[in-house]
């Protein structure tokens, strides 16, 4: 792969916490190599920052493989970036060209608070799955794993919606601030599963109620979260959890 | 001499015969006592949720803004377990067995014997989890083959195992903490381990997000807090993955054991310039089809297709013709360096090796043509065809190459390079995973124990959950069953205020420095200096450097570093240097201990330990032991050995040819 | 889980938005019924809207479809009052917006624009609703000479109020622009209210997604084709 050096502008939301409102700031980074990923790139700025004696740019990283979901950047109006089935931190550089400007802004909604610069807090994603996103075996209690065969193509169902990072990007991408991928795909990871069908009912119900809760906003199926999600979870999904939903909600016996 | 605690009795029963006789907490009593855990990845997930289940009060701490974001969650391959589904022979004594051989006879057989007996109910736990393993048609478990065995025991969920297994433990978790049985606290670091009466009783962590000291109390602290292999800055691990807390508790009284011992991993994405912050693994798995070679001439700046198949050396092959491209990890990575170093590397980098597909390619795209009855078929259907099996079996990895390098693996060999990926050395614990410090235990990767010189492939992710839900809820209850006498530990103790101020103090002199480098030019550096002399291949002189030359780094960065913001605010530059000051007297420990284990063994190759032709040459006879090392004061350690006696397995010299 | 709790969270809402919104496509289909009834023009050039009037006549005369009329009303009140609930709660799920907003990056414009189509349909129902059914049922401003049909009953002569209606060019346009927006909406409407129903087996998603398009489009269109063909004196 030929190596290349561009310059780039970058316009880059600073904030210092919670409390405070932010603004974006401009910033150059120049001789970028095309082999860089994303992030390095960020790296590259802050150390230049950093050797001008300002602040750095926060944010959340930390795998850089793509399968953490830490990272969370909002890169010229897409969640990671302009490439498909790819997270900030697998982009590289030589998606961009040279001279180009770059807006990088953090998830927006008003779930995710912007804790500094592009760091938001995701933790209403945790309390999501607290609700109900799990299935309640205790360790010790389980039966021996070939004991319950299950058809392969909903074990390969249920696996492709377990593969969601919980990243938020689909939250960021939607219209509505919803978080219905993101639930649904948890919703749909364990009911396809025999283990998951007891908890079944409760689990949508109170998954959503918490999703509810904590200020996302509905589904319009715009398909924007498909789109964008770095694992490539189907709105399938939100179909399913509707399914769901509403046979938990009509056989409930309060 | 440390003390094991290794239960007496036939080496099979000693496990069940512990579980049969420790002391038990009863529920009420539970309800009384907390428990600390470090970190959530896989064993600190699964320890904190199986003690929330029996009733304990735990205290859970990640520096992730969520326990499902912890480093278990990358591993890739899969997660052994002695089920014998396959009926090809496998048994809880084969799983120990290659363990042990795999380790190069320098881990615990009584430990390493009871991870294969527990990891059966590894596998049924996370099914019933709703962990989705792959399956055959049949609805049952499909198992694959992986590096150092002869049976096919591992359980995998595509190249996503990590990620599926961690999961399962996080929703366990989740659960508890709405039970109201965990309480967790993300973005916190511990700082500082709170021992009082010679027993561990808390931590000082810090709000990563207010900047502000926490004082925790608990009857019993377990630190899950995963490897050190970022001390070479360049490595798999995460780009938060360290060596604090583990450190904290070293400098505190723990024994560090066997820190040099570093597992390099083959088949990675080289370094592609000065920028790199870290590297990626491709999968161990890509070994079974590809082939690694090299040009047989120096400096060849030909592109890799132009270079006929005569002057291609397929090293591996060359050097070990049993086990070829199948070698262990780190047999292969030596190799890839030798030639490297040899002058025989392929890219700009020229550190770098070409794993090949097109042979792969051609076999299959035969098959194939021969199932499809397609006669005379040209090159180009036979390719055609070849490539989407490969498509098939690897088309997960091979995206991610060209994501990351850009090229096209279909079209031109992969470049790989080893890169660090596992460090087995760690906290020092006894049979009990309990540390030295009493009451302090340490799971996971971030402890020493069963993985000797060289981990297998998928056994990592056997070792965290093993530790966490099926070892430590008995062993930690054997301890506490004596604690029940001790209410309420008061956070305002001595002990905890002076071990604040400490924090604080050092917090403040870090800011204080404003000197004119980056904590990363540090990190760097660091990882330079140990990259080159305690990295693939490390010799006597080149330690005795690095000691040096740590030592001097040491200084400087206490003198130069330059960390902007303030304190009390998200400052992830100050988390950095924390870490990066810790990793810089580690790196110094690693080489030390490097240095005293004059043989080779495992992922430790010493260059004046080797056979005529190049092998690793382990000196059983002087270093049949676990070097544990306690912290004396600054650059000042005192060796504590821990003998290993083979009562079971006889220990050889491992051979591939 | 009761029925208010249900019918009031976020899916809960989105199942009556779909209910209700097949409920109208299903009027919609009746509605298009009758009102074909005028093209029969196209054919017997001595009809003069005789089959239209009959149709219209049945309709308001039959007691069930008076009632149904009411349920169609409570239909198009629930389906309005909620969108523009939905709507607006939405959009303040993100208080602070984005420098570079999304856009088409993913999603279609019509879909991400159910609110603005709906404000325009409702603006146009009113319309309509001055236009047709305030007269027939209360006014009877140009229906005031009634007409004997060819089943000797008396009515009004709805045919005449179109032929009127339709012969000025503004009121035209904007029934042929409303029926564009109608297709819009049915577009992402006619699908996504089987998915909020839990429609979620590909293949099914797939036919009705093809239903769905013919019904967006050829609904609409006859619709739009009706004023074109009074202005162009096709029919009348």
């Amino acid at each position: 792969m030929e190596h290349k050096s561009i310059n780039l502008k970058l316009k880059i939301w600073r904030q210092s916490n919670s409390q405070t409102s932010g603004s974006f700031k401009t910033y150059t980074v120049n001789d970028v190599s095309t082999e860089m990923s994303f992030l390095e790139m960020i790296d590259v700025l802050n150390e230049k920052l950093i050797s001008e004696g300002s602040e750095p740019i926060a944010f959340d990283h930390d795998c850089r493989e793509g399968i953490c979901g830490a990272c969370s950047m909002y890169i010229n109006g897409r969640p990671h970036g302009p490439m498909n089935e790819t997270t900030t931190c697998q982009l590289h550089m030589r998606a961009f060209n040279d001279g180009e400007t770059i807006v990088i802004e953090p998830w927006r909604a008003n779930a995710f608070t912007v804790l500094k610069d592009l760091v938001v807090d995701r933790s209403s994603f945790d309390r999501i799955i607290q609700a109900g996103g799990f299935i309640s075996v205790n360790t010790g209690n389980a039966v021996d794993a070939n004991s319950l065969p299950i058809e392969k193509s909903k074990a390969d169902a249920s696996f492709a919606a377990a593969a969601c990072i919980g990243c938020g990007a689909c939250v960021a991408a939607c219209k509505n601030s919803s978080a219905m991928l993101f639930v649904s795909a948890k919703v749909t990871h364990l009911a396809l599963l025999p283990q998951g069908s007891p908890e079944r009912k409760i689990r949508a119900l109170n998954m959503v109620a918490q999703m509810d809760k904590e200020g996302f906003g509905s589904c319009t199926n715009t398909g924007a979260c498909e789109a964008i999600c770095p694992k490539g979870i189907s709105i399938e999904n939100i179909a399913r959890l509707n399914k769901e939903y509403l046979m938990a909600g009509l056989t409930s016996e309060k | 001499m440390v003390d094991a605690k290794i239960p007496t009795g036939k080496l099979s029963e000693k496990w069940t015969d512990y579980k049969g006789h420790c002391k038990l907490v009863n529920p009420a009593n539970k309800r009384k006592l907390e428990i600390i855990v470090v970190g959530t990845g896989l064993a600190g997930a699964s320890a904190a949720a199986s003690l929330g289940e029996l009733g304990y009060q735990v205290k859970a701490f990640c520096f992730q803004d969520s326990p499902r974001r912890a480093h278990s969650i990358a591993a890739q391959g899969g997660i052994n377990a002695a089920k014998n589904y396959q009926n090809d022979g496998d048994s809880i004594y084969r799983l120990f067995y290659d363990t042990i051989k795999g380790g190069d006879y320098r881990a615990r057989e009584a430990n390493v014997h009871r991870l294969a007996e527990v990891s059966a109910n590894i596998i049924d736990q996370c099914v019933a989890q709703g962990v989705p393993f792959a399956r055959e048609y049949g609805g049952l478990l499909s198992n694959r083959s992986f590096g150092g065995t002869q049976v096919q025991r591992t359980f995998y969920a595509a190249g996503q195992t990590g990620q599926q297994l961690l999961i399962g433990a996080y929703q366990a978790l989740e659960r508890q903490i709405s039970l109201g049985n965990v309480k967790m606290f993300t973005r916190h670091e511990m700082h500082d381990l709170v021992i009082i009466d010679e027993k561990a009783k808390g931590i000082i962590a810090r709000d990563l997000i207010t900047g502000k000291l926490e004082k925790h109390s608990g009857h019993a602290v377990l630190l899950c807090t995963g490897g050190y292999g970022n001390v070479f800055y360049l490595s798999t691990n995460a780009m938060g993955s360290n060596v604090t807390a583990a450190w904290k508790a070293h400098k505190k009284g723990a024994y560090f054991g066997n820190p040099c011992f570093t597992q390099i991993h083959p088949t990675c994405i080289p370094v592609s310039g000065d920028h790199q912050s870290k590297l990626t693994l491709m999968s161990e798995s890509l070994r079974n089809d590809g082939r690694i070679w090299v040009p047989k001439q120096k400096a060849d700046e030909r592109k890799s297709v132009d270079i006929p198949e005569n002057e291609r050396d397929y090293y591996l092959e060359r050097r070990y013709p049993a086990f070829g491209n199948l070698v262990p990890r780190d047999v292969a990575s030596r190799a890839a360096k030798e030639r490297c170093d040899a002058g025989f590397g392929v890219g700009t980098s020229k550190q770098a090796v070409y794993l090949d597909f097109a042979a792969a390619i051609k076999r299959y795209g035969k098959i194939e043509a021969g199932k499809l009855a397609l006669e005379n078929s040209t090159d180009e259907t036979i390719i055609k065809l070849g490539k989407e099996v490969v498509k098939e079996k690897y088309g997960n990895l091979f995206d991610m190459y060209e994501k990351i390098t850009g090229e096209n693996p279909y079209e031109l060999p992969m470049r790989i390079y080893p890169a660090v990926h596992y460090t087995m050395g760690g906290l020092w614990v006894d049979y009990e995973l309990m540390t030295n410090v009493k009451g302090l235990y340490c799971l996971g990767e971030a402890n020493f124990s069963d993985h000797g010189a060289n981990r297998l492939g998928a056994s990592a992710l056997m070792q965290g959950l093993a530790d966490g839900y099926f070892v430590i809820p008995y062993t930690v209850g054997n301890y506490l069953a004596d604690e029940i006498g001790t209410t309420n530990i008061s956070v305002n103790h001595p002990a905890f205020e002076e071990a604040e101020k400490k924090v604080a103090e050092r917090i403040q002199k870090l800011m204080e420095i404003k000197g004119t480098q980056s904590v990363e030019s540090f990190h760097k550096r660091l990882g330079k200096i140990m990259w080159d002399k305690c990295g693939m291949a490390r010799n006597a002189t080149g330690l005795k450097e690095a000691i040096i030359e740590i030592q001097q780094l040491k200084k400087e960065f206490w003198q130069q570093v330059r960390i902007l913001g303030s304190i009390n605010e998200m400052n992830p530059e100050l988390d950095k240097a924390g870490r990066v000051a810790d990793f810089i007297e580690l790196g110094e420990l690693m080489c030390i201990d490097a240095l005293n284990r004059a043989e080779s063994c495992g992922g430790h190759f010493r260059e004046e330990s080797q056979t005529d032709d190049g092998e690793a040459l382990r000196h059983d006879d002087k270093f049949m032991y676990v070097a544990n090392w306690e912290y004396k004061g600054n650059h000042h350690w005192e060796m504590q050995k821990e003998d290993l006696n083979y009562e079971v397995v006889k220990p050889s010299q491992r051979s591939y040819k | 889980m009761n029925w208010s709790q249900l019918l009031s969270s976020s899916i809960g809402r989105k199942i009556v938005m779909s209910v209700t919104g097949l409920f109208l496509i299903s009027f919609l289909v009746v509605h298009l019924g009758i009102n074909a009834c005028v093209f029969n023009d196209l054919y017997d050039a001595t009809d003069n809207g005789d089959m239209f009037n009959r149709a219209a006549d049945y309709m308001g005369k039959t007691m069930l479809i008076r009632l149904m009329e009411i349920v169609l009303f409570l239909g198009f009140f629930i389906h309005i009052i909620q969108g523009v609930m939905l709507e607006m709660e939405n959009h303040n799920k993100r208080k602070i917006g984005y420098q570079v907003p999304v856009g088409n990056k993913g999603s279609k414009w019509y879909s991400r624009s159910m609110g603005l189509l709906g404000t325009i349909l409702l603006l146009f129902l009113i319309l309509h609703w001055w236009h047709f059914w305030i007269p027939s049922r209360f006014t009877h401003v140009g229906l005031e000479t009634p007409i004997i049909l060819s089943n000797g009953r008396m009515s009004h002569d709805m045919f005449l109020l179109m032929k009127i209606t339709f012969s000025e060019w503004w009121v035209v346009i904007v029934y042929v622009l409303a029926c564009i927006s109608l297709t819009y909406h049915l577009l992402h409407g006619f699908e996504s209210a089987f998915r909020s129903l839990g429609v979620h087996n590909g293949r099914y998603i797939k036919i009705l997604k093809s239903i769905g398009i013919g019904y967006s489009v050829i609904v609409p269109l006859v619709f739009a084709m009706m004023p074109i063909s009074f202005k162009m004196g096709w029919i009348g």
